[in-house]
């Protein structure tokens, strides 16, 4: 509450442990590395790449609702649901592909949009509003597809599957986007007034309201901008897989807030950076393919990003006792 | 202080990475071999774990293994293919949990010179791999269609299906499978309730309770698998209907095999996932070897378990289902 005006992105930078998660991710790649002769490979580091842009592009919308002191629960549902009218709309009706991208975008956009209405004019709780349209977009996804796979997609709708070389090395067109994304999200929270807001309102929305800044505007912008994100990851999914899958994303919003948390975002808002929740996705996607080149069975994946999550968020609390 | 920490460790990292790329260990590492399952927990995929484990060290190749989160969990099997490929596997065998949309990974393995085998639940379409090896499903389901038949001795059936989901390929020819060994056809009247389980006792135990309100005199149940059976049971039991009704049910796990010799399912139809995962690990040492490559559809085979036998449907009882189930 001593915070009258958002910190200077200095203190920012100083308060958020992004350091630490950067140190776990570069032990964790020399220890791998160590161990396994195919994982400090350029193929094997587009691979991870690959196996975290969905994830890590559903948390850069993750990050930016958590930087409000809000959650998404729905985040992977309304992802799949925009997977499936993107590929539905393109194959079963046969509409251009990019018009079905942009129908598919704007449907999850339009989810944020009501999520942000519903926990700004009714005041209700992120996780309560969330958890329901969890159900609601996993429902209409199942009901739309009727539970059939798409398959036979146009080129265009795998575009961001596509490859091109970079040494000896196939990255996919998607990766690029994935970063250039973080980057884009990177400058728009660090440098820019509306960057500013979203940590002011994340740290105290009364305060916030009271230097100006238009709180519930700003709240229902954010979410409406994440579900357009999720949107971007629903064309990231499809073009990874080929298909569009009404069984996708069912454990993605744990994932991304997983993702979030390493990256030392605090989950009561205010506090993170957007690059550190790149690094909280590249940590889990490191995890699961260092250990697998390993031939450690994936169940220990899971217990390593449990205990992981739990010391980040530990270091989280801790930090914030010594700041007060 | 706090910035000087990561800069040292960066380092440190950076000269052990150094040291370890030097290293070379593959020249005489044994041939891998990936094994990819729906899910962990389940024990049917535990025993086929088991199997592919011990296939594995008799023929001198290491195990790699991966699951979904959850059945369906289409992005975690591809990316487990992907890393496997990554590692250098010689074959992959895979319980797909999506049939459709895992065929594009399976097709850049493949690509990549790798040999997949389906255990179990066959890809769409199933030529998407190399080879299948797997329960022959729709006779699984006839077995204990036929066995329902001649157990009901002419009363007029009044037939619940417990089934998996809609579009998963197993649950659809289990189904039919059962109604063409019972001798009707989809849509029959006979046939008064139909609800999907997932496989799952809580929810075939709800889906059971909804069926009983809807049609009060059900008396046979055929149920997608047994935990969906021992669900049906419970909610038969609370009503006191539980010994007058029929329940048949697929897979043949040691609980189901139990609940078989105990009376509270009638006939199971049994399979075998550790010979799926030996058969499959075998294939991919032959391939290792000689290069030659597994191929088509093999049946690792069903039996049906009863204590009750009717005439003209062969079984065996539960003894021998005891000794040859799993989890």
């Amino acid at each position: 509450m001593a915070v009258i005006e958002a910190p200077p992105l200095t203190r920012r930078l100083v308060a958020t442990p992004v350091a630490g998660p950067l140190a776990a991710l570069v032990l964790a790649c020399a220890f791998f590395g160590l161990n396994s002769d195919q994982f400090l490979t350029g193929p094997n580091f587009s691979l991870i790449i690959q196996q975290v842009m969905v994830v890590g592009t559903l948390a850069i919308g993750q990050t930016l609702i958590i930087l409000t002191a809000g959650i998404d629960l729905a985040c992977g549902a309304i992802m799949a649901f925009g997977g499936i009218v993107m590929t539905k709309l393109a194959v079963d009706n046969g509409l251009p592909p990019l018009l079905a991208v942009a129908a598919g975008l704007a449907v999850c956009a339009a989810f944020g949009l009501v999520n942000g209405l519903l926990v700004t004019r009714i005041s209700l709780p992120p996780f309560i509003v969330t958890l329901g349209m969890l159900n609601v977009a996993f429902a209409l996804t199942h009901i739309y597809s009727n539970e059939q796979t798409v398959v036979g997609l146009p080129d265009p709708l795998t575009f961001l599957g596509q490859t091109f070389q970079v040494g000896q090395t196939n990255v996919t067109y998607g990766s690029l986007l994935t970063i250039l994304l973080f980057l884009l999200f990177a400058y728009l929270l660090g440098s820019t007034a509306w960057g500013r807001h979203v940590y002011a309102l994340g740290n105290s929305p009364e305060v916030a309201r009271l230097t100006g800044i238009r709180t519930r505007r700003l709240t229902v912008g954010v979410y409406t901008l994440a579900g357009l994100i999720y949107g971007i990851a629903a064309l990231l999914l499809v073009s990874r897989t080929g298909v569009g899958d009404p069984q996708a994303g069912q454990t993605d919003n744990l994932d991304s807030i997983t993702a979030v948390v390493l990256g030392g975002t605090s989950l009561f808002g205010g506090r993170g950076l957007v690059i550190g929740t790149l690094v909280g996705a590249l940590i889990v996607g490191v995890f699961r393919n260092g250990l697998q080149l390993m031939g450690v069975p994936s169940i220990y994946q899971t217990l390593i990003t449990g205990i992981l999550v739990i010391l980040a968020v530990a270091v989280d609390q801790l930090s914030r006792r010594r700041n007060r | 202080m706090n910035a000087k920490i990561p800069a040292g460790l960066l380092v440190t990292a950076l000269l052990l990475t150094g040291c370890g790329g030097g290293g070379g260990q593959s020249a005489s590492a044994p041939p891998k071999v990936g094994l990819i399952t729906k899910t962990e927990t389940n024990p049917f995929f535990v025993k086929m774990k088991e199997g592919a484990e011990k296939a594995a060290q008799a023929s001198g190749m290491e195990l790699m293994s991966a699951a979904g989160k959850f059945d369906g969990d289409n992005a975690s099997q591809i990316t487990a293919i992907e890393n496997m490929v990554a590692a250098g596997v010689k074959g992959i065998l895979i319980t797909p949990s999506d049939t459709k949309a895992i065929v594009p990974a399976i097709q850049k393995a493949r690509d990549a010179g790798v040999l997949v085998i389906a255990l179990d639940t066959p890809t769409d379409p199933q030529n998407a791999t190399d080879a299948l090896f797997a329960t022959d499903n729709f006779k699984a389901g006839e077995l204990i269609g036929r066995y329902a038949k001649a157990a009901m001795a002419g009363e007029p059936a009044k037939i619940a299906t417990l089934d998996l989901a809609p579009g998963i390929t197993v649950g659809q020819l289990r189904h039919d499978g059962f109604l063409k060994g019972f001798g009707i056809q989809e849509g029959d009247p006979s046939v008064v309730c139909s609800q999907d389980t997932r496989g799952d006792q809580a929810r075939g135990q709800t889906a059971m309770e909804n069926c009983l309100q809807r049609a009060p005199d059900i008396n046979l149940v055929y149920t997608i698998n047994e935990p969906a059976a021992l669900g049906a049971y419970t909610a038969l039991k609370a009503k006191g209907r539980e010994k007058d009704v029929l329940i048949v049910s697929v897979d043949g796990g040691c609980t189901g095999t139990r609940a078989v010799q105990s009376g509270q399912i009638a006939a199971t139809s049994q399979q075998y996932p550790l010979k799926m995962a030996e058969e499959g690990v075998k294939a991919v040492a032959s391939f290792a070897k000689s290069g030659q490559k597994a191929s088509g559809y093999t049946d690792t085979g069903v039996t049906l378990i009863t204590d009750k036998a009717v005439p003209g449907v062969e079984a065996q009882d539960t003894a021998f289902g005891l000794a040859n189930c799993w989890g």
